[in-house]
């Protein structure tokens, strides 16, 4: 196995890019990752994509990024693993790398999301689920974790409200990310008082559905000075985990297994504890997962995922800062992309280039891309490289 | 959408018929043929009971496509008696009424209709317990 590191990053906003097209907005972000590597060609192409089919039609995804930047003929293939599906790219283009079957890889996350009706878009996210047996019952992909997050509040006897800090820390650091979809505060009373989606889960509990693209490149790490690039981060930990699809098939579904699998196999391949890493770029779909992450991943205790949030250790000042540029919440979630743009933004803190929102001395980063309410879980520990 | 899909679940659909494991007795639902439990075969059906009690549940007010008309409704997770837990929706009851611990029972319902000409699917909604068992 050979150690591998990332040297190129490349983002769009996040936003409703009615000009663009699904093959435009990956190119941009493409070639925005090459130009940044310092490279002009590279071996194979991984895109992380949930929704193209259904959303614009268009599957196939490999091909058609690859010859749209100018790399036809290349190995590229699309990865699918819901709103873990970026992750799941990139965790394909570490193990090739790794590995020996290349040298320079790029691997882009992708989502088209605004060109389609709300309820399409709604059908579109609960394909995450188990069709036969939630989605047949009219249930979206917001109800779901609303069960989760109704289930947490009676066990632990905690109000909605008390959910705030992580919608609230989410803005703040959204300010400063001229990449992100919702660049303004709000206060814990916009927080109570926003309209309902799935009670107990409400518009602020919920991130932002947006088109988006992200790239990274990767080289083996011994070749990183052979690039003029934008600063090697080293890819220390790369994991993934599964549990069942469907929540009701979990033995306990407030405690998500293949977050604590993933989380784990990632702090011991790196020969880390959760009290080494500096940021954490968690999967905060909704504020219950964000709960349920800093748990499962050894950084809260079982029902105390919350009062961490409240102490104000996940701000960019706290003992463990969290969506430090704005998360899934605020920077927008496009969700085959979003897992891309946790890995961009942990390089841009550990390159020191987060600007207004850099954590400071910030050397061990960890992001964690979660597909459906936590069925597939990947999680990637990156360190600042000299 | 194909009827096949909805047809060769019928039995979980209008009977909740699942799976008992030879092994280790845990009962399952919906059917896997694998106990989740000790990794044996499990392929001898079992009919559920049908009754339980609410897990959780929340209402839905934005719907996927094909629900727009049940618009809102109430979605649980319900504890069957027998153990496993099942996601389904309430039906007869206003979502305020709704709470964690509340006896249901199985009851079938329209599921959903994929408009005026085309394929309505039925299938178990939970609905209060209307009536203390005696037997």
């Amino acid at each position: 196995m050979r150690d591998v590191s990332i040297i190129g990053i490349g983002q769009i906003e996040v936003a409703e890019h009615w000009d663009r097209s699904l093959r435009h907005l990956g190119g941009d972000a493409v070639l925005a990752a090459m130009q940044n590597a310092g490279i002009e060609t590279a071996d194979a192409l991984y895109v992380g994509n949930m929704l193209s089919g259904l959303l614009t039609g268009q599957e196939h995804l490999g091909a058609l990024i690859a010859d749209f930047v100018g790399l036809r003929g290349i190995e590229a293939v699309k990865v699918e693993a819901a709103c873990g599906s970026g992750a799941a790219a990139l965790r394909l283009g570490y193990a090739t790398v790794a590995g020996g079957l290349h040298d320079v890889v790029i691997v882009a996350g992708l989502e088209k999301m605004t060109d389609t009706a709300n309820a399409e878009t709604t059908t579109g996210l609960v394909m995450a689920a188990d069709a036969d047996y939630e989605s047949i019952h009219g249930l979206t992909f917001v109800s779901i974790n609303a069960l989760l997050m109704r289930r947490y509040m009676y066990e632990y006897k905690i109000r909605h409200e008390d959910f705030a800090p992580f919608s609230v820390n989410a803005h703040r650091n959204a300010v400063g990310n001229p990449y992100a979809m919702f660049r303004r505060p709000i206060t814990v009373e916009q927080f109570r008082r926003a309209r309902m989606i799935s009670d107990p889960i409400n518009l602020m509990d919920s991130s932002g559905i947006g088109d988006g693209a992200a790239a990274v490149v990767l080289v083996p790490s011994c070749m990183a000075k052979d690039y003029r690039n934008g600063g090697a981060v080293r890819i220390l930990a790369s994991s993934m985990a599964t549990d069942a699809v469907a929540v009701h098939d979990r033995p306990d579904p407030l405690w998500l297994s293949a977050v604590e699998a993933s989380a784990f196999k990632a702090y011991q391949q790196a020969e880390v504890g959760p009290r080494d890493i500096d940021l954490f770029e968690l999967h905060d779909a909704f504020t219950i997962m964000s709960a349920l992450s800093l748990e499962a991943s050894g950084f809260a205790e079982r029902g105390k995922g919350v009062w961490l949030a409240q102490a104000g250790e996940i701000t960019r000042e706290g003992r463990i800062p969290v969506c430090t540029m704005g998360g899934l919440k605020a920077r927008g979630h496009p969700v085959g992309a979003t897992g891309i743009y946790q890995i961009v933004e942990v390089v841009q803190q550990l390159r020191g280039k987060a600007g207004a929102n850099q954590i400071s001395n910030a050397q061990l980063g960890m992001a964690q891309n979660i597909g459906g309410s936590g069925a597939t879980v990947i999680t990637h520990i990156l360190e600042a490289q000299d | 959408m194909s009827i096949p899909r909805h047809w060769r679940l019928q039995d979980q659909r209008y009977s909740m018929v699942g799976e008992v494991c030879n092994s280790c007795g845990a009962k399952l639902f919906p059917p896997r043929d694998v106990c989740p439990e000790c990794s044996k075969p499990a392929y001898e059906p079992y009919t559920f009971s049908g009754n339980g009690k609410v897990y959780s549940h929340s209402t839905v007010y934005q719907a996927p496509t094909g629900y727009e008309a049940f618009v809102p409704y109430t979605v649980a997770l319900v504890k069957l008696d027998e153990g496993p837990l099942v996601t389904a929706q309430l039906t007869d009851v206003d979502g305020d009424e709704v709470e964690i611990g509340m006896p249901v029972e199985m009851v079938t319902r329209k599921l959903r209709e994929e408009g005026e000409d085309g394929l309505i699917v039925y299938g178990y909604k939970f609905r209060k317990v209307l009536h203390e068992q005696t037997s």
